[in-house]
């Protein structure tokens, strides 16, 4: 499979509004991140609130620029923001937001929003628009009759369709999606999942899919990475990380999913708070929530690294380190 | 006896009836899950029960607490019971503390209003409950702001604050919602450690069918403001009777499975102002007959028990009975 997207070395940063007395601060939401988006592949990015999931998906797009690191789009670098290249590549890399309604403009029809893409980038004649329109509402299930209706008409998940096919309309290579069913009810949020696998079974598209429900990101895709406080500590197939974590962190956030019928006994209890990205601890940033944490963890910061045929970042996990089995 | 019971709690807003007469009974020390999506009522019910809808609501039906009746109940009489024999906490923790006082006389203004401690006996309780809830260094930190604190760490002052009228029923309203997956798993483990503790009964709010096996001993599943299945965890897990929990079921896709495609309940949530005659699921569900269409099932006991609501309930498949039974 070939790259569609390859990032190298990505580091966001933010310099925080100066306090009253201090001077401001710079916060790093995302601290080296090396990724590859394979073609058709459907790779999936969890962590908690703060980890830089939803900073690096916009990263991915394009839509900010990273402080540091390097981004290559189809073996290309990704253009400036804004110049002529960039705006000709939105029609090919597409956002799906988390809150349909924020999404939408309230004062357009669902047809009107979704036939935009399809005149800024002139991909259908004026003939041709309303048959397009219908299509796409068609293709994301929604019912012909509602093409004129606005979005407060709709229920949830139908405007999560309605986001859907907008971000279709172009014909897009590449698709996040941010947290696309964490604002839906647990039925409708499967009609959706269904939805989206069955976009991108059909059209071969490559999605990168950010959410902190672990049970759809296992169902929706191929590939996974776990980040905690701005970098990836493990990554490696969904049908392995799930079934076998390594990276100590990984191995609590699948044990913190509650099983049905289980009750809490076997669950892994992680102490204390994620940490602020502000204060980030000294050498593996998980290292004062780790089980297994060793002295050495507090100074060296781990490589991910493969470590029996998968990425972790873990000095634990390093050969050396584990103890003779 | 049971300590809090609910019947026949109907409640409408501007004519709209949204609550079509909840029973529901809770036990002393007893763990209850509400599950259901968002609008079935589940907190509605509890919203009403301790007299905290907006005064348009219209509320029928009776709440009785050790028999004493708490609808249409004087306000000295509701307020004798909210927050000092039945607490509840919500879904956001951080708007749910006031943002302008110290945590400390937040929790301190709750126990002097339910115990009457004051001055420095006040604030030792205060920070012994700071203490049980997991705050670390509670002395240092009784005297912080709600915004020094993290998600997690507000959800544990509220938590401090709703024990501190040491209630003999703790309402959790969604109280992990909010919250990432490592916190919500220490959280859960506090509610249930907390109760073993005290012995206090639990109603735990919840649209995650996980959270709420993991605290409860029993559930009630509520759609469109009825009850429609209620049953003992275990029971309700394994063998799940009504189409509507049936269908949560398998729309919730399993960590340890595959990637098989998921199973969703086609269609969506009836609008209150247009419920759908007879059985209100009855467009969504597989299993519907005309009769359905027609008429609205009582929830009624069962010979295997737990209550249900439906003419036509799953069948207990012969091998699950024998594994649930045996």
């Amino acid at each position: 499979m070939n790259a569609i997207l390859q990032a190298k070395g990505l580091v966001q940063q933010y310099t925080t509004a100066k306090s009253f007395f201090g001077k401001a601060s710079t916060v790093r939401a995302v601290d080296g991140v090396d990724l590859t988006a394979k073609q058709g592949e459907v790779l999936g990015i969890v962590g908690e609130s703060g980890s830089g999931k939803s900073t690096l998906g916009r990263m991915l797009l394009g839509l900010e620029t990273p402080f540091q690191g390097e981004l290559r789009y189809l073996g290309q670098p990704m253009p400036a923001p804004h110049s002529p290249e960039w705006r000709k590549l939105r029609a090919q890399m597409q956002l799906i937001f988390q809150d349909p309604l924020a999404a939408l403009d309230r004062r357009l029809t669902i047809a009107a929003q979704i036939a935009e893409p399809l005149e800024i980038h002139g991909l259908a004649a004026d003939s041709e628009l309303d048959r397009r329109v219908a299509g796409l509402i068609e293709r994301v299930g929604l019912r012909p009759d509602q093409a004129g209706r606005y979005p407060h008409e709709l229920s949830g998940g139908q405007r999560q369709r309605v986001v859907i096919a907008r971000a279709l309309a172009s014909n897009p290579r590449f698709l996040v999606c941010d947290e696309p069913v964490s604002a839906l009810d647990v039925s409708i949020q499967a009609q959706v999942v269904n939805l989206l696998r069955d976009l991108q079974e059909g059209e071969g598209l490559s999605m990168v899919f950010i959410s902190h429900d672990l049970k759809v990101v296992r169902n929706i895709c191929d590939r996974v990475a776990v980040m905690y406080l701005g970098r990836i500590v493990e990554e490696a197939p969904s049908d392995q990380i799930f079934s076998d974590p390594r990276h100590p962190y990984t191995q609590a956030l699948v044990s913190s999913v509650p099983k049905a019928g289980t009750g809490l006994r076997g669950r892994i209890i992680l102490q204390g708070e994620p940490p602020n990205p502000a204060a980030r601890p000294s050498g593996c940033a998980f290292h004062p929530r780790c089980r297994i944490a060793a002295p050495a963890c507090a100074a060296q910061v781990p490589a991910l690294e493969y470590n029996d045929g998968r990425l972790a970042a873990c000095l634990k996990l390093q050969p050396k380190l584990r103890p003779a089995a | 006896m049971s300590f809090v019971s609910i019947r026949n709690l109907r409640v409408a807003f501007d004519g709209v009836q949204v609550l079509h007469g909840i029973d529901l009974d809770i036990g002393h020390g007893e763990a209850v899950g509400l599950v259901g999506e968002s609008g079935c009522g589940k907190s509605v019910t509890w919203l009403a029960a301790l007299g905290l809808l907006p005064g348009k609501a219209k509320i029928e039906g009776s709440v009785t607490i050790e028999g004493q009746e708490l609808i249409g109940a004087p306000r000295t009489g509701i307020e004798a019971v909210r927050g000092a024999r039945i607490a509840m906490i919500f879904q956001d923790p951080s708007s749910s503390l006031n943002p302008v006082h110290r945590v400390g006389r937040q929790i301190c203004e709750s126990l002097r209003l339910h115990r009457g401690l004051r001055g420095d006996t006040a604030r030792t309780e205060a920070i012994r409950l700071l203490d049980m809830v997991g705050i670390p260094s509670a002395r240092t930190r009784i005297d912080l702001y709600p915004h020094e604190f993290s998600g997690g760490q507000c959800q544990r002052v509220l938590i401090a604050m709703a024990l501190a009228g040491e209630p003999d029923l703790l309402v959790a309203d969604e109280p992990t919602t909010a919250l990432d997956a490592t916190i919500q798993a220490q959280i859960l483990d506090l509610l249930s450690n907390l109760r073993r503790q005290t012995g206090m009964a639990m109603v735990f709010i919840s649209h995650d069918l996980g959270a709420v096996s993991t605290v409860c001993d029993r559930a009630a599943v509520m759609y469109a403001g009825r009850i429609v299945e209620e049953n003992d965890i275990g029971r309700l897990f394994v063998v799940p009777r009504h189409p509507y929990t049936r269908g949560l079921f398998d729309a919730i896709p399993e960590l340890d499975a595959g990637r098989a495609r998921l199973h969703p309940i086609p269609g969506t949530v009836p609008d209150p102002r247009q419920l759908p005659q007879g059985c209100a699921f009855s467009p969504r569900c597989t299993a519907a007959s005309r009769f359905c269409k027609e008429h609205q099932p009582d929830l009624r006991a069962q010979p295997q028990g737990g209550l249900l609501a439906c003419f036509h309930p799953d069948q207990v498949r012969a091998e699950t009975k024998q594994e649930v039974f045996a």
